[in-house]
């Protein structure tokens, strides 16, 4: 066994203590209250804890398949939160063949072009070559209906599901001297401080949260985001021997990261509120959708992509 | 060979099922009622000719077992692969709706629900090419509201299908579908059918979900 492969079962065994005494703790919450009584937060804790189980095991198994593994799965991912998104955007039937482009062709070419470690190439393609030509594709047909809202909805679609989310895999392609293999590892590194972050962020809210950062859009306060920030940073120092930053360059990345994200899941919630929705979907049991859970992941990808490509690759 | 038939209709089902699933992540809101095999006549929205595979789709298997969509004869058994997929994978009622035939429609469907069927019902008669919400209701509804009482009659609203695949359109887009389920309604005493048919695509129409735009 690679010393990369023993790290990542560490990291999952790590993380299934965790989950196995949050369980714990649920049943335990249940087993003392009155049978028959439904106590709806402890059932949503519980739903919640069950999902997360489900995401450990699936992280843990792409990043032990390598390269191939993740790509799929973030592939895949990237599939589901598109889905979500552009179902909730303006759009016309001239925008069939454009929305039609956007899901099988520019989301494998992007993947395809991460998979050939093309970073000249996946960094400009959306943001250049399918922000230039699938409006053409729209305004081919005809119709001016709302055509600038419908094609800056859809290049905002692409841009967060697909952009944003495979900068997570295109961590694997990074060079950086004496790390090889391990570049695997950042991934794990990137998404368990800002899933934590976003965790404790939740937890100190609740507890001691008292001046709103945006009244009207989300319940976060500055209290709960400065406490999710530096705790994060603890996390990122507790993991540094996955890395390649140090202790003290591991913590700035991680509080980098849970910044971006926890600011960026504001930007999430006031779509969501212009949408008039609660959750992008339905599609994981007590979370929402698949944005609703990595909205903040996908905020902090690009900026972890470049911060570590200009520090350290 | 008939064992065949319906081994390969159960496989042809399941598949279809789980492309709209992967495809769609089309799911059921059940608003209005329980997803329980009780008798019910599912009367729906029509834009896309996916409409009552979606339905179907989303229904637990104890309710698809003995759901039959009502469906024209004429665009079921225009080729041997509809005359297959329609009367044996989705098990339709299949309906003539030139005037001069003799088998009535109606007769057809009141067989159906005295052998104890559920039905999925597309009362518009035809698909919703316009931008209204829904065209006016065809009769066949309150005939069957009036001639059996006890049945449940469901509104179901399918959102989304006519951006998904819009007439004219090869490639369907992988958006999100969602059936929703309203609560019953039924036709009450002296209630004439203009009445009712209005109410009954009120009620329908009030699952729509609002206009986002």
């Amino acid at each position: 066994m690679t010393e990369t492969t023993s790290d990542i079962l560490l990291l999952a065994f790590g993380s299934f203590g965790i989950l196995i005494a949050l369980t714990f703790v649920g049943e335990v919450l249940r087993a003392r209250e009155d049978p028959g009584f439904v106590n709806p937060v402890l059932d949503t804790y519980m739903t919640r804890v069950q999902s997360w189980w489900g995401m450990v095991a699936f992280v843990g198994v792409a990043l032990l398949m390598g390269k191939i593994g993740v790509m799929v799965l973030f592939a895949f991912t990237s599939f589901a939160a598109l889905r979500e998104f552009l179902t909730l955007t303006t759009k016309a039937q001239a925008d069939h063949m454009s929305l039609a482009l956007a899901f099988f062709v520019v989301l494998p070419l992007q993947y395809f072009f991460i998979g050939m470690g093309w970073d000249g190439l996946y960094t400009v393609f959306i943001p250049v070559y399918a922000f230039l030509l699938l409006p053409i594709v729209s305004a081919l047909r005809g119709n001016a209906d709302k055509y600038l809202i419908r094609v800056a909805e859809t290049q905002w679609g692409l841009m967060i599901a697909v952009f944003c989310v495979s900068h997570v895999p295109a961590l694997m392609t990074i060079d950086i001297a004496g790390y090889d293999d391990r570049s695997v590892l950042l991934i794990a590194f990137l998404v368990m401080v800002v899933q934590f972050g976003d965790l404790l962020e939740y937890f100190f809210g609740r507890r001691i949260g008292k001046t709103r950062i945006a009244p009207g859009l989300s319940p976060k306060t500055w209290e709960g985001v400065i406490c999710g920030v530096v705790c994060a940073m603890l996390i990122g120092g507790l993991l540094a021997w996955i890395t390649p930053f140090g202790i003290w360059g591991a913590m700035a990345m991680a509080g980098a990261a849970s910044l971006v994200g926890l600011l960026g899941s504001l930007v999430f919630a006031a779509i969501k509120r212009d949408r008039g929705v609660k959750d992008w979907s339905h599609l994981i049991p007590g979370q929402g959708g698949f944005v609703d859970q990595l909205d903040s992941v996908i905020f902090a990808a690009p900026i972890f992509y470049h911060f570590t490509k200009y520090f350290y690759g | 060979m008939k064992f065949l038939r319906q081994f390969a209709a159960r496989i042809v089902g399941q598949s279809i099922r789980i492309f709209a699933r992967a495809i769609t992540a089309v799911r059921a809101d059940w608003q209005g009622i329980e997803p329980v095999p009780k008798q019910r006549v599912y009367f729906a929205n029509h834009t896309s000719n996916g409409d009552m595979p979606m339905i179907w789709s989303c229904l637990p298997p104890a309710i698809r077992r003995t759901v039959r969509p009502v469906a024209a004869a004429d665009y079921w058994l225009k080729n041997k692969l509809r005359a297959f997929v329609g009367p044996e994978v989705f098990n339709c009622v299949l309906v003539d709706r030139r005037p001069e035939v003799k088998d009535k429609p109606m007769d057809k469907i009141i067989a159906a629900l005295d052998e104890g069927a559920s039905l999925i019902i597309f009362p518009e008669g035809n698909r919703n090419m316009t931008d209204d919400l829904l065209l006016p209701f065809k009769a066949g509804l309150y005939n069957m509201g009036l001639a059996r009482p006890d049945v449940e009659l469901v509104p179901t609203w399918v959102a989304n299908l006519n951006t998904i695949m819009p007439k004219g359109e090869v490639i369907p887009l992988p958006l999100i579908c969602t059936v929703t389920f309203g609560s019953p309604i039924h036709v009450q005493d002296g209630e004439s059918k203009d009445e009712f048919l209005a109410r009954a695509s009120d009620a329908l129409a009030a699952l729509a979900p609002e206009d986002r735009a």
